[in-house]
């Protein structure tokens, strides 16, 4: 017979309801679990898109991600004749505001050339870009479909495709057009304020500057010799995929990320607590009836088997009920929430090794309980 | 006082809680015996040692001296003699209290069964005998009702089937009519004679219900630890 279903069975309404508490503080920090490793993946997610071995940039600076960076078009030649250098593109990185459908959109404009690293890694719909300019591939979470156009500085670009998970630092949908088209939009002056420029006699010079030169490495080339062959010249600067992977960590989203992750301590403690004060609660209002198992001859195996299953069981609904919350409702977060399934298993053994500590306490008063008490009274 | 085998036999049973000037004599040098088919009362007023009498019996609480022995086995001589009391408890001793004591999660069959579970008794031959023990206490159409649900009496014989259902042969009762009326503590106590008598068990009860003296055999009177009479 077992006893800790025929009480949960008993209590049913209010042990669901428990679960249910016990759910919701569960999607939190599962939600919480899946908003850090979002930030870390979109703050990725950009270094990672064009696939480059290694990034060329302004010397003294840390690339365009962390600080400005600009560096003359003409770099890209140079690294892609380098020793070792498959094939290295420009790219250029700006954010900018968009009107779109009577909303403003903030958008991170990446531009790159179209022959070469850089652009997109896989059009989830639509086509990449075909033609030199006006042409745009978008983040799905720019919530902009195949075919629409939209206004970008002084031009009007068309949808032709559209990526998933691409995105800046700070959670801005990216938006892949070309570099002439990237370097137009960073350089061109609306036309009323060209024209007090020109009538003030500048004459508007285009700047022929990218942000970084991304270079791919042949089969077997030695990464680390090419960066250190690039810092040779005074004007530029090289850092390695894993560098700058290292510096947006550690530099741009380090202290969001400190923030989510010490918040995540104190939610994953508070969690804790909790639940051990339900499970100890549960078998403390269950007292009476263990003194009364206790004196009918039950052994302590039995009582405990009372007292542990329970915690396990709520412990395993509470993750079971936050777990299926989380997955229906993280699309709907405004920024990404990636949950592996390796964090869910390990707030599994978080919450199991949480209920059998809980549990122990329960026990403890358990055993402590004199069977005499279930007489006279 | 009936020929029967003796079943309780208690020798100079002390027990004192505390030392020094806080040192209480719950029981002094109390000598007890009952025998199969006897059912007694423990009487006194409140302090007297009915209670600590019963747990000593009921092998709860150790006492301070003395020999007790429960069904031909010595228990405790100076100190216990057997490890688990617990299973001592579950194979020789029924307890039924003041107040039933069901579990409330558990239906009145289960109520019943959960003892022969932890016996070790299959689920089948448990739930039979269960069954049986409440259609013999008249209460088998509540078998599946929870303790909620029963009324008094019902519950009290509920909680007597509880106590019977491992055939034990000494059963403990704690005011077990306290929350009767008259006519049920009356009916209650005759049930409990006729089970003595067939199961060749010895009942110890703890009462005050003046109402049911006349259902004793013999009525034992504790006065300050001591036995008054007999």
């Amino acid at each position: 017979m077992n006893l800790a279903l025929k009480d949960i069975r008993h209590g049913l309404f209010r042990f669901v309801l428990t679960c249910f508490g016990l759910g919701l503080l569960m999607t939190v920090v599962l939600s919480m679990i899946g908003i850090y490793n979002g930030l870390v993946a979109d703050a990725l997610a950009v270094v990672k898109a064009p696939a480059a071995d290694v990034w060329v940039v302004e010397s003294g600076t840390m690339g365009p991600f962390a600080e400005a960076s600009n560096i003359p078009l003409t770099t890209r030649d140079a690294v892609a004749r380098m020793p070792g250098v498959a094939e290295a593109g420009a790219i250029n990185f700006q954010n900018i505001e968009a009107a779109h459908a009577g909303a403003s959109l903030r958008l991170y404009v990446i531009g790159y050339e179209p022959e070469h690293p850089g652009g997109p890694q896989r059009i989830a719909e639509g086509r990449g870009i075909g033609t030199s300019h006006f042409e745009l591939v978008a983040d799905r979470k720019t919530g902009l479909l195949t075919g629409e156009t939209i206004r970008l500085g002084r031009n009007r670009f068309v949808v032709v495709g559209l990526v998933e998970g691409a995105m800046n630092a700070g959670g801005d949908p990216a938006v892949y057009v070309t570099l002439s088209d990237a370097m137009a939009l960073q350089t061109e002056l609306d036309p009323a304020a060209q024209r007090v420029q020109a009538a003030r006699g500048v004459v508007s010079v285009k700047s022929a500057s990218v942000a970084a030169v991304i270079a791919r490495m042949a089969p077997g080339a030695d990464v680390d010799l090419l960066a250190a062959t690039v810092r040779q010249w005074k004007h530029l600067a090289a850092l390695t995929q894993a560098e700058q992977e290292e510096i947006l960590l550690s530099s741009v989203v380090d202290l969001a990320r400190r923030q989510i992750g010490l918040f995540l301590g104190i939610l994953l403690s508070v969690s804790a607590v909790v639940i051990a004060l339900i499970i100890y609660t549960m078998t403390m209002e269950k007292l009476k009836q263990i003194a009364t198992l206790k004196l009918i001859g039950a052994p302590d195996r039995t009582i405990v088997a009372l007292i542990v299953q329970q915690a396990l069981i709520l412990g395993a609904s509470g993750w079971g009920i936050g777990l299926v919350l989380i997955l229906t409702v993280k699309d709907y977060f405004p920024r990404r929430v990636v949950l592996e399934p390796f964090n869910a298993m390990v707030l599994a053994g978080i919450i199991f090794a949480v209920c059998i500590a809980a549990s122990g306490l329960g026990v403890r008063a358990a055993m402590k309980v004199d069977p005499a008490t279930a007489l006279g009274s | 006082m009936t020929d029967g085998e003796i079943l309780i036999d208690v020798k100079g049973v002390a027990k004192h809680f505390g030392d020094g000037e806080t040192r209480v004599d719950a029981l002094r040098d109390v000598d007890l015996q009952v025998r199969a088919g006897e059912v007694i009362a423990l009487l006194g007023p409140s302090g007297s040692g009915k209670t600590t009498l019963l747990n000593v019996i009921g092998c709860i609480l150790a006492p301070s001296a003395g020999k007790v022995t429960l069904d031909g086995e010595t228990v405790f001589d100076g100190q216990w003699l057997r490890r688990d009391l617990r299973r001592l408890r579950l194979d020789k001793i029924g307890f039924i209290f003041q107040t039933h004591n069901l579990l409330p999660f558990l239906t009145a069959e289960e109520n019943v069964a959960v003892v022969l579970d932890l016996a070790g008794w299959s689920v089948e031959k448990g739930r039979a005998r269960a069954g049986d023990l409440l259609g013999y206490l008249e209460v088998d159409h509540r078998a599946a009702a929870k303790p909620a649900l029963l009324s008094g009496g019902e519950a009290q014989r509920v909680a007597i089937a509880r106590a019977l259902a491992n055939r034990p042969r000494i059963i403990l009762a704690d005011e077990p009519t306290a929350a009767l009326d008259g006519k049920r503590a009356g009916l209650v106590m005759d049930l409990l004679r006729k089970l003595a008598v067939e199961q060749e068990a010895c009942i110890v009860t703890v009462t005050h219900d003046e109402k049911i003296f006349d259902r004793f055999d013999r009525l034992i009177h504790l006065r300050d630890g001591r036995l008054a009479d007999a």
